[in-house]
């Protein structure tokens, strides 16, 4: 981090603290000493080649994936081995996936409305209202009754965003959202995403949308083989990287 | 002929072509596309013609419906006396005339508990589900009796009314127990993973026959002589925990393809274990395994046939009775085309009601 981010988040809560932290795959080291720390409203992009770690890192944070040494904290919540603290986690950090992961045999508002009254035992009718007011953030109010299926790619991210919203996160944690998107779709979820980012929403994106990033995000991590090997500030890590495998990786992905 | 040319750019939707011709294009498409399928239709339109009537008349037109005894018939058809002469014991076996409204109540009650559970859109569907699940216990008292009924003993339950007892008790158990084994197969704790496994793989690897035996002859052995089990429920218990080993593997076919994202997705949102199996995972599971499940439904049905070996008479013992009664001796074509037309009236119910439920369902999300 730079110094003058570093001032001036000085007195800012960190809410997700990841400290020393190891991943094995069966023998494969695939996180190797991560240390990072997010605070309140920050914004993070995490780029890298494939296989870098990246998505791992984020699948950590909300107890996806195990990890076997060092130590992740979320909102003073540390991840340990019991469902409790798992939940407790959980409950704070929403997640969307790469492939949207919608549940394809409910409608829309049943995606959205199914978390919030099973597991937080909302009211039916509240939990249709809350839902309904995330659709229309997220421009598809109209297809609340559609199935999954119905909807096109850009679609069905946005309303697995509304779904992760409505169980009223501090964080959202994104893996690749735009990767399996059709290329004219990308900006629709892109938009939403800035939206959310403007509302001061906690982020974690791991996205290759460069462009995303210059404009949200306050800090750009690059990752390869498991360890992060530069962050920075947008502004400074796009003109100016200073890892040689973060120039080779920056002049592939803007080279074309 | 349509040649109107469009600016480009401009070019409207067009209906789709009418597909021409109708029935007789359909039938020469189909029928006599080229010379040896016009052979093979003409062939088998010979065929039909010649054997149908014959076919026909033995069924029908000059057989005897209504007689007491073979020597009765003399029209030269089937002799269907050695139904409806015992038309009763086809249905009920050897369970008391004076009683016989009970097994036919619980049969109406039957209808009325299976159309929630196989049509949606039923109203006040809650209410019509709370009768459904208490059904089995209603059944049991209707038929057994206690509690104020006349009491009877389940030697006297047969025929058609015992092959559908062992049939709704053995689908209505099995299909929850089989879930339970394929979740139980697919958990993370060990000791119910390799309960289920072993459980699942003893069971099929032994002949149900083998497993009905044991249940009539070995068990009470181990039992204390003061302990009896009614044999019914005896072979009730063979029938459920048998189907429901294959049921589990049908029902872990249809999970193992539920992708990994979904799982994932309802951790994330903090369901539970059992809210995510049951919101998320098992009504994807069971859509896809509806043709395997329904297929060890028939088989199920089919296979409660084989209670003839441990003395009991369903439908077919009831058939194999009345065959070696005097009266009637040498008339199996009647007596099994008949059990097998039972047979098949029921199970091709349940394969077309599946049909109509995987397009119910395909066109709920696609």
């Amino acid at each position: 981090m730079s110094v003058k981010k570093a001032k001036a988040k000085k007195s800012k809560e960190v809410v997700i603290d990841i400290k020393e932290l190891h991943k094995w795959y069966d023998s494969f080291h695939a996180l190797k000493n991560v240390n990072l720390q997010v605070t309140k409203g920050e914004k993070i992009v995490v780029c890298g080649p494939s296989g870098s770690g990246k998505s791992t890192l984020i699948r950590c944070v909300n107890a996806l994936e195990q990890f076997q040494q060092g130590s992740i904290s979320v909102g003073g919540v540390e991840i340990k081995d019991d469902i409790k603290s798992i939940n407790a986690v959980r409950a704070q950090a929403g997640m969307c996936f790469q492939h949207f992961n919608l549940f394809p045999h409910l409608t829309v508002l049943e995606n959205c409305t199914l978390a919030p009254i099973w597991v937080k035992k909302m009211p039916k009718k509240q939990a249709e209202e809350i839902a309904m007011k995330l659709l229309e953030r997220v421009k598809i109010p109209n297809e609340a009754n559609k199935f999954p299926g119905q909807l096109s790619g850009g679609q069905q991210q946005r309303v697995a965003i509304a779904r992760s919203l409505c169980m009223n996160p501090d964080i959202m944690l994104f893996d690749e959202p735009t990767s399996a998107l059709d290329p004219e779709m990308i900006s629709e979820v892109l938009d939403v995403m800035v939206d959310l980012a403007e509302q001061g929403m906690t982020m974690i994106c791991v996205t290759h949308e460069m462009g995303f990033a210059r404009r949200v995000a306050d800090r750009v991590i690059f990752m390869d083989h498991g360890e992060i090997l530069e962050q920075n500030d947008p502004e400074t890590f796009f003109k100016n990287p200073k890892n040689d495998r973060a120039k080779e990786f920056l002049s592939q992905i803007l080279g074309h | 002929m349509n040649k109107l040319q469009y600016k480009i750019g401009e070019h409207p939707n067009l209906p789709a072509p009418k597909t021409q011709g109708g029935i007789f294009k359909a039938i020469r498409n189909n029928l006599f596309s080229t010379w040896y399928d016009s052979i093979i239709t003409i062939i088998l339109i010979y065929l039909l013609l010649s054997y149908l009537p014959m076919a026909l008349d033995w069924l029908f037109f000059s057989a005897d419906f209504f007689v007491d005894k073979r020597s009765q018939c003399t029209s030269g058809g089937a002799c269907w006396g050695v139904i409806t002469a015992r038309f009763p014991q086809y249905l009920y076996g050897f369970y008391p005339p004076e009683l016989y409204w009970r097994p036919n109540l619980a049969s109406l009650l039957l209808l009325v508990a299976l159309a929630p559970i196989l049509y949606s859109k039923i109203s006040y569907r809650k209410y019509f589900l709370m009768f459904s699940i208490t059904y089995p216990l209603i059944a049991f008292w209707l038929l057994w009796g206690g509690f104020g009924l006349v009491p009877v003993e389940s030697e006297k339950m047969g025929g058609l009314l015992l092959t559908l007892t062992l049939g709704v008790m053995g689908i209505a158990l099995s299909l929850p127990i089989g879930i339970l084994l394929a979740l139980g197969r697919r958990s993370k704790m060990p000791a119910i993973r390799l309960f289920s496994t072993i459980f699942i793989e003893l069971i099929r690897g032994v002949p149900m026959i083998t497993l009905l035996f044991m249940a009539t002859v070995l068990l009470p052995l181990f039992l204390p002589s003061d302990v009896i089990i009614d044999q019914l429920i005896r072979v009730i218990f063979i029938i459920v925990i048998f189907a429901s080993a294959y049921m589990a593997e049908v029902i872990r076919g249809g999970l193992q393809s539920i992708r990994k994202g979904q799982y994932e997705a309802s951790d994330v949102m903090g369901l539970s274990y059992w809210q995510s199996m049951s919101l998320i995972i098992l009504p994807q599971a069971l859509k896809i395994s509806i043709p395997g499940i329904v297929n060890s439904f028939i088989s199920l049905f089919k296979d409660t046939t084989l209670v003839i070996i441990v003395g009991m008479f369903d439908l077919l013992g009831v058939g194999r009775a009345a065959l070696s009664n005097r009266e009637w001796i040498g008339l199996a074509n009647e007596v099994y085309m008949f059990i097998a037309i039972v047979f098949f009236v029921f199970c091709y119910l349940m394969s077309r009601y599946s049909l109509h439920l995987e397009r119910r369902l395909s066109r709920s999300y696609k």
